[in-house]
């Protein structure tokens, strides 16, 4: 298959390209979800982001809030920002950390004001901004402006046999082609992780992902009371075949096909060191990883499953696969790339990784994906510790 | 004919079931992706899809290769075509 050289995106104010254009509403912190969803509710075309954080955090902890927050709000997916929290300091802080992308924002905080007068205020600007943000076109851009993130869940042992190695097909054909790519995932790749380290495309990134996959198994070490025999694999996970968290992350690390990873990123950090492949130090659950992803930048994400997760992102579209045919038959509607037939022999890896491009491509010029048409939008912020 | 089971590389020593399910005393085919050949196995469970049989005798300790790599220990000795799983399967991390 010849791969498209390009595909119809939103080009934005700091010359990267969304997949989609969206107006968003993202509170600073718990406190002030009630607002931005009613200001949400007032004006349509926009979305509230609500969560569970934001307050009496400290630390290595309060920077990833403020990294997650400003990057979730600089995504090229977005046209433009309203931030509601409740005191102004913080408030201003993420209006400035997105304002550095040129697009429009602007912050609202409750304290002295109340809800009903900060809903009113802040429903005008979102006014202005969706109304603004919908004379947007969407434009040819170079394949290159693509930043694929990928993450599978619910795995089972057709993750590994099939629909992982499809992602690695799609990446081993769009790296030559420039583009940025992002796998995590820290935890699940234990058993397989001297292996994944052998690819970093230098030593420098091979010792910084052992160091951060040494980090993190201390923690879950600590931290364990069994053997998370009921946590890792997961239920489902067992169900569909898997055994133990080796076989499950040898599935898991075909998704980077033969690529080599430039860099070990921090949760949510920007990739800075150009095209090609990054690991991000992740949790391996659904929402909280691609909620970083997105956060660091990438405006598309590929989601191989083996059991069925059905997880979506409000801001990044999440591209469903899967290879295991009873999935496909109970619920297909969370399915938009059916690989099964690699089982039966039927398609080989190579046309399942044409498949997922021309899915992937026609997802980036705008057609919604299953989790888009049922309404996933799970924004989850991941939390280092407890709060001051 | 039919693929039953996949096998991943040649010196793995579980395959893992393709089709709806195996049922006992079933002549199953196989394909080892690796080197693209084929071999045969009988079964002696009933396996579901996407889990995994022993395409050889085990015994407690050994290991169990799969992708050409250690996924865990054996805890209760498998014979050739049994269900491999969590019932006798146990992870060497954690």
């Amino acid at each position: 298959m010849e791969i498209p050289k390009s595909f119809l995106g939103y080009k934005r104010e700091n010359g990267r390209a969304g997949t989609r254009n969206h107006v968003i509403i993202l509170p600073v912190d718990d406190i002030s979800n009630a607002c931005a969803e009613a200001v949400a509710n007032n004006i349509k075309g926009t979305i509230a982001l609500p969560h569970s954080y934001g307050r009496l955090q400290f630390g290595a902890d309060l920077e990833l809030h403020f990294r997650t927050m400003i990057g979730t709000g600089s995504n090229p997916n977005v046209a433009a920002v309203i931030v509601i929290g409740i005191e102004p300091k913080w408030t201003k802080k993420i209006v400035d950390g997105i304002a550095k992308t040129g697009k429009p924002v602007e912050g609202f905080h409750i304290e002295r004001t109340g809800d009903i007068g900060t809903v009113m205020k802040a429903s005008k600007k979102a006014q202005e901004f969706v109304m603004w943000a919908s004379e947007k076109q969407r434009e040819e851009c170079p394949i290159s402006d693509l930043w694929i993130s990928v993450k599978c869940g619910e795995s089972d042992t057709t993750s590994g046999l099939a629909s992982n190695p499809t992602v690695g097909n799609l990446m081993d054909k769009l790296e030559p082609l420039g583009v940025h790519l992002c796998f995590g995932e820290t935890s699940e790749l234990t058993g397989a992780e001297k292996v994944c380290a052998t690819r970093g495309a230098t030593k420098e990134a091979s010792d910084k992902f052992m160091k951060t996959w040494s980090s993190y198994n201390d923690f879950i070490l600590k931290e364990a009371t069994d053997d998370l025999s009921e946590s890792q694999p997961t239920a489902g996970n067992i169900a569909g075949g898997l055994t133990t968290i080796e076989e499950k992350a040898f599935g898991n690390f075909q998704k980077i096909g033969s690529c080599k990873f430039v860099d070990v990123l921090e949760p949510a950090e920007e990739p800075k060191k150009g095209k090609g492949l990054y690991f991000m130090d992740t949790s391996s659950a659904a929402a909280e990883c691609v909620t970083l992803q997105a956060a660091a930048g990438f405006n598309i994400h590929l989601f191989p499953t083996g059991q069925g997760n059905i997880v979506g992102n409000p801001i990044e579209p999440v591209v469903k696969l899967t290879a295991n045919p009873l999935t496909v038959k109970g619920m297909g509607e969370h399915i938009d790339c059916d690989v099964s037939k690699i089982l039966s022999r039927e398609m080989n890896l190579s046309e399942a990784g044409d498949s997922l491009i021309e899915t992937t491509l026609r997802v980036a010029n705008g057609r919604l994906t299953c989790a888009e048409a049922l309404g996933h939008k799970e924004f989850v912020m991941t939390k280092l510790y407890r709060s001051a | 004919m039919a693929t039953d089971i996949i096998i991943h590389d040649q010196k793995d020593n579980v395959g893992v079931v393709v089709i709806e399910k195996i049922t006992p005393k079933q002549d199953c085919n196989c394909w080892i992706m690796e080197n693209d050949s084929s071999t045969n196995i009988q079964s002696m469970d009933e396996i579901p899809l996407g889990h995994k049989i022993a395409m050889t005798d085990l015994k407690e300790g050994d290991t169990i290769l799969k992708y050409g790599h250690d996924i865990g220990k054996v805890v209760k000795s498998i014979k050739k075509g049994e269900h491999v799983h969590v019932h006798n399967v146990k992870t060497k991390k954690w």
